[in-house]
């Protein structure tokens, strides 16, 4: 049955705001511009709107707020929040409701001004005590991730130098990306000697912490076509996740992405094979590593030596992370929604010095929490329907 | 009465380390719950921990020396089949290691019962 849903609707609109640094705007301010750039690129506006799929860290009731900003008034609204991979996750609320017919144009968005408010910003979800953890001093999110990476070393003999491999990758492609917040080269050496946070991972291992808005606008596939921008197709989005708090997790060395993953491939009738590019939620390196294990592209245990050699970077066999990731291009709080934006930019064929050529099929993988919450989604060109 | 967390906490203080079992399959539980989330029966009831286990995961959290320095945080599997966070005392915090036999002590730390695990 899933396969039903299988490219009835299209992204026709995408757009960016405040990647890097954006002092004096809030965070629903960076999200109204992000709005108003997919809505131009759509050729639609704000009253053409009548699904809101939002979220954010700083307000319980997400969708409320965005909604009243940009005097949206939904038929249909959606903002549940587990974690980054949440506008991901809203993507397949957005195609069901698209083919239902109880909308007509959803807009998926996210935005956050954690870098200028550093310190000020006041998050309901990232203070939620966790009481059988919090006594121990974890540093969240970046101890639970340590933890998971203390594991995947033990189990599979993953070095430091492979995980540096991925944020150098990263780097390469951030180098490319005009918008990308850090640019500068970066070596393996460099990653290794940079200061421990979690060990064993660095400042470099892990993601930056920047302000930055995304938005997505979605129609049903016929509408699609007759929009300004090349519809990319939704072919497939699987959900899962499977615990909390990383304590609860069964096996930290194997994330929900198992199931997520292949409920989508399910719904695209496609495999790992038939994937062009990748945009793997890499809040630390340690979880590109590990979605290129739990997706199907390398066997468990096989993603260091998998990484080592440049494959995932510039010039590598499989193009990951190509707007250079969290690691390296944005990571306003949560991730999520720049993995959908870059892979429909990719399959647009507009990624600029970045692009890889020809490429019809792209993966957005969200995580969210601590391992905890898994979304993936398969994209593809009008070719693949 | 009072809900299970209340109800562990209440062993802490008293010194006793107790885990939760589930009399519908048999397997024990922790956190405490009101539900097993094994097999959904809400026969949970309470049984003395052995306090030994294995160190399942470990990292160091690099804190500045103002806000305390460097300590060890880490997963240990309890023999019972439970899996907690916790911290190995007593050595440096970058000499736990995956697959160290620990014993589980109840310490004190601001007011609470808390418990953290020794090397074995």
């Amino acid at each position: 049955m899933s396969g039903d849903l299988r490219g009835k609707a299209a992204a026709v609109g995408i757009g960016l705001a405040g990647i890097g640094a954006a002092p004096g705007y809030s965070h629903l301010d960076l999200t109204a511009q992000a709005v108003k750039i997919a809505l131009d690129d759509a050729g639609l506006r704000p009253s053409d709107v009548d699904g809101l799929f939002a979220s954010n860290l700083q307000n319980i009731f997400a969708p409320l707020n965005v909604g009243e900003y940009l005097g949206i008034r939904p038929k249909v609204t959606e903002g549940t929040q587990i974690g980054g991979s949440s506008p991901v996750a809203h993507l397949l609320w957005a195609v069901l409701a698209l083919d239902a017919g109880l909308c007509d144009v959803a807009l998926v968005c996210y935005g956050s001004n954690q870098r200028s408010a550093a310190g000020r910003l006041l998050s309901p979800s990232t203070s939620e005590p966790l009481i059988y953890e919090q006594p121990y001093g974890p540093r969240y999110p970046i101890s639970s991730y340590a933890l998971a990476t203390s594991r995947h070393m033990h189990e599979y003999g993953t070095t430091r130098e492979q995980l540096a491999a991925i944020a150098v990758a990263a780097r390469g492609w951030a180098a490319m990306n005009p918008v990308a917040f850090m640019r500068d080269p970066l070596t393996i050496d460099e990653v290794l000697a940079s200061r421990l946070v979690c060990d064993p991972l660095t400042v470099r291992d892990c993601c930056l912490v920047t302000d930055g808005a995304g938005a997505v606008v979605l129609t049903r596939a016929e509408r699609a076509r007759d929009l300004k921008a090349d519809p990319v197709y939704l072919l497939g989005c699987g959900h899962a996740h499977w615990h909390r708090q990383i304590s609860q997790m069964p096996d930290l060395t194997t994330s929900a992405a198992v199931d997520s993953g292949r409920r989508a491939c399910e719904m695209a009738g496609m495999g790992p094979a038939d994937i062009d590019v990748l945009e793997l939620y890499d809040a630390f390196t340690i979880t590109t590593l590990m979605f290129l294990e739990d997706l199907g592209f390398c066997a468990k245990g096989e993603g260091g030596p998998f990484v080592e050699d440049g494959r995932i970077g510039p010039g590598g066999s499989l193009p990951v992370n190509t707007n250079g990731g969290g690691l390296s291009c944005v990571h306003p709080g949560m991730y999520g929604i720049f993995t959908v934006i870059e892979a429909i930019e990719q399959l647009r064929g507009t990624a600029g010095e970045r692009q890889v050529p020809g490429a019809q099929t792209a993966i957005s993988h969200g995580n969210g929490g601590h391992f905890s919450s898994e979304v993936t989604a398969i994209w593809g060109t009008a070719a693949t329907l | 009465m009072s809900g299970p967390d209340a109800q562990y906490a209440a062993f802490l203080a008293q010194g006793r380390l107790r885990l939760q079992r589930c009399g519908g399959c048999e397997r024990h539980v922790f956190y405490p719950r009101v539900l097993c989330p094994h097999c959904g029966s809400d026969d949970l009831a309470w049984v003395d921990a052995s306090g030994r286990g294995t160190v399942y995961a470990t990292t160091v959290v690099r804190r500045r020396p103002e806000e305390g320095g460097a300590h060890n945080l880490c997963l240990v599997d309890l023999e019972e089949g439970v899996r907690m966070a916790s911290r190995v005392e007593g050595i440096a915090p970058e000499a736990v290691t995956i697959g160290m036999a620990v014993s589980a002590r109840i310490a004190q730390q601001e007011g609470d019962a808390i418990v953290v695990f020794d090397p074995s």
